[in-house]
């Protein structure tokens, strides 16, 4: 698989990431790079080989179903360009 | 346990300009959770709070916070499928699926797309004809809500809201086994009614707490049964799916417009585009909602910030031995026990408070009077004052009291009613009552006999006519309850008034 410029441009704007034209020849070139490293790997054979999750072994830490945060509208609205009335205020987003 | 069989329902047909057509629907149910706290942090579920109160700096998605499961969240969802006959995934894991809306900080939900924790189930969807359909479940999976975005407050911004962002859901995808909008509808109905027997979700559409995306196709009629045999898609149309809806009525609404759109399309000679729509109530349409070629591009891939999900059968074990009598099951017991009809289980069965009132007054009872009795004149009279069962002034144990008068025959049916008001409005013992006020039956028959021989005596024009006409007796029998104040037994009377015109 390669990647073309018109991907490149599809893959930038799924990521809301703004790509010149200019920049999108040595973008393309740049995926393309990284999935010949991934096909390297996928000459691995890992038929019936369990995928490795952690490096020890480990169960997926659980909480206990407490009230444990919440209660800081400051802090969470301080860094927000705009905050009105306790919300966040963002361009009119409308489907 | 008795085995409730049904007729399968038809299928809806709508007439084309040019030909019938069926309905294939399947449905996307996403039923938040009841938790105290939210699926990857410790803020608080509650709805209705200050906006932005109920947030972690998780849900918020500050950088470098880290997600920790709520393990009763994943009770909950294992509990649901359980209650869905579902097989349940010891092991299960998240996916990212990413998109970007301000409503959602991460820029990606956390979902379980590739290895769900529950698997196959099924649900018997009542029609209340006699019909039933039993739709399959295809699976469900644990994922976060997204936020709130509020469009009406200012003219050139929109304002969110994350308290909701986090809050765990289970989406329920049924197979596309949904033949009608009244079928869809009945879904829903019952999905909800389970899962608030169980206790894992409130139901409560308004507030969102269950909302759903349908999928709706057309088919020609036997397309359908083509599509069974073969399990291949291409016998149906192509489905539209209706995004978000929290309204029975709206879902039916929309699925009705929905296809409608579809058969004029396709006897025009188009073809259907697969995509997301929106159902607009007010001008009752729907309309496409994404454009296209972003729709589901949502490049899913496994959350490095979470192991996979591996629980214990012996733990699902204990879930399971601990599940509360379902509603199928209660309904088949009301109907076997209690000998009640289908109809009245159905509605004595609807939600887990109305079935304990009713069992508790029933307890040592006729069954099918004290059904009549909470359906009837319970429901009926907090249905006029809008309250639910939960807030009757009336006690099972005062309404038994109730039915006891009226089984030992010391209280008419119709004075039962007035006794039954005097309860509800003003409390305490129905006995008592009927003692202190005097609303005894009179069955004995020289108190009847005498107002009787008063009311012949007074009226020898009346006793000539029902000589002739018997039927007019029954003038009689309604002049003796009178005298008596509705206390005179009236199989006693009416013995009484046929014997003595009878002379």
């Amino acid at each position: 698989m390669s990647i073309d410029q018109s991907t490149a441009a599809k893959v930038a704007k799924l990521a809301r990431i703004k790509v010149e034209e200019d920049a999108l020849p040595a973008l393309a070139d740049e995926f393309n790079t990284i999935l010949g490293f991934i096909e390297q790997l996928n000459e691995v054979d890992v038929e019936g080989v369990e995928p490795m999750t952690s490096v020890t072994p480990q169960r997926l830490k659980r909480r206990v179903d407490e009230v444990t945060d919440g209660n800081q509208q400051d802090k969470i609205l301080a860094n927000a360009p705009d905050a009105r009335e306790g919300f966040f205020a963002v361009p009119k987003v409308v489907e | 346990m008795l085995d409730l069989t049904y007729e399968l329902p038809k299928p809806k047909v709508i007439a084309g300009a040019k030909h019938d057509w069926e309905l294939v629907i399947g449905m996307e149910v996403h039923a938040q959770v009841s938790s105290n706290a939210k699926l990857f942090s410790g803020a608080s579920t509650k709805f209705g709070a200050e906006p932005n109160s109920n947030v972690a700096f998780v849900d918020a998605a500050m950088p470098g916070m880290l997600p920790v499961i709520n393990e009763y969240c994943v009770e909950q969802a294992v509990r649901t499928g359980l209650g869905l006959k579902a097989e349940i995934n010891l092991w299960s894991a998240f996916d990212r699926k990413n998109y970007f809306y301000p409503d959602l900080p991460q820029g990606y939900q956390i979902s379980q797309l590739y290895h769900p924790i529950v698997g196959e189930g099924e649900v018997l969807v009542e029609l209340g004809d006699g019909t039933a359909r039993l739709v399959r479940v295809e699976r469900i999976h644990m994922e976060q809500d997204a936020g709130k975005s509020i469009h009406d407050m200012d003219p050139n911004m929109s304002f969110v809201d994350l308290n909701r962002t986090g809050v765990c859901l289970m989406e329920i995808v049924s197979r596309p086994d949904i033949r009608g909008p009244e079928e869809a509808a009945a879904y829903i109905a019952k999905l909800r009614q389970i899962m608030q027997y169980l206790g894992t979700c409130d139901g409560n559409m308004q507030n969102g707490n269950l909302r759903a995306d349908v999928n709706v196709s057309i088919c020609r009629p036997g397309q359908y049964e083509k599509y069974q045999e073969t399990g291949d898609f291409s016998h149906l149309g192509t489905r539209c799916e209706i995004k978000n809806m929290n309204s029975m009525r709206f879902i039916q609404q929309a699925i009705e417009v929905e296809a409608r759109r579809q058969i004029a399309i396709v006897e025009a000679g188009g073809t259907v585009d697969q995509e997301t729509r929106l159902y607009d109530p007010d001008k009752g349409e729907t309309r496409s909602m994404r454009s296209k070629e972003e729709a589901h591009d949502y490049r899913y891939f496994p959350d490095p910030d979470l192991l996979p999900l591996e629980i214990e059968q012996a733990w699902v074990d204990d879930i399971a031995a601990n599940l509360p009598e379902l509603p199928d099951e209660k309904k088949a017991r009301f109907i076997n026990d209690f000998g009640l009809s289908d109809y009245d289980a159905s509605v004595l069965t609807a939600d887990v408070e109305s079935a304990a009132f009713f069992e508790e007054t029933a307890k040592g009872r006729s069954g099918k009077l004290a059904a009549n009795w909470v359906i009837n004149e319970l429901f009926g009279r907090l249905k006029k004052e809008d309250h639910s069962i939960t807030e009757s002034p009336v006690s099972p144990a005062q309404l038994g009291g109730i039915i006891d008068l009226i089984s030992s025959d010391a209280i008419s049916g119709k004075i039962a009613k007035d006794l039954f008001e005097i309860v509800y409005t003003e409390g305490g013992d129905p006995a008592q009552i009927v003692e202190e006020r005097g609303m005894k039956q009179v069955t004995d028959t020289g108190a009847i006999e005498a107002a009787l021989d008063e009311i012949i005596a007074a009226n020898p024009a009346q006793v000539e006519k029902a000589k002739v006409n018997p039927k007019l007796a029954g003038w009689f029998v309604g002049q003796v309850m009178k005298a008596t104040g509705g206390k005179a037994n009236p199989k006693a009377v009416n013995e009484l008034v046929a014997k003595k015109l009878g002379e």
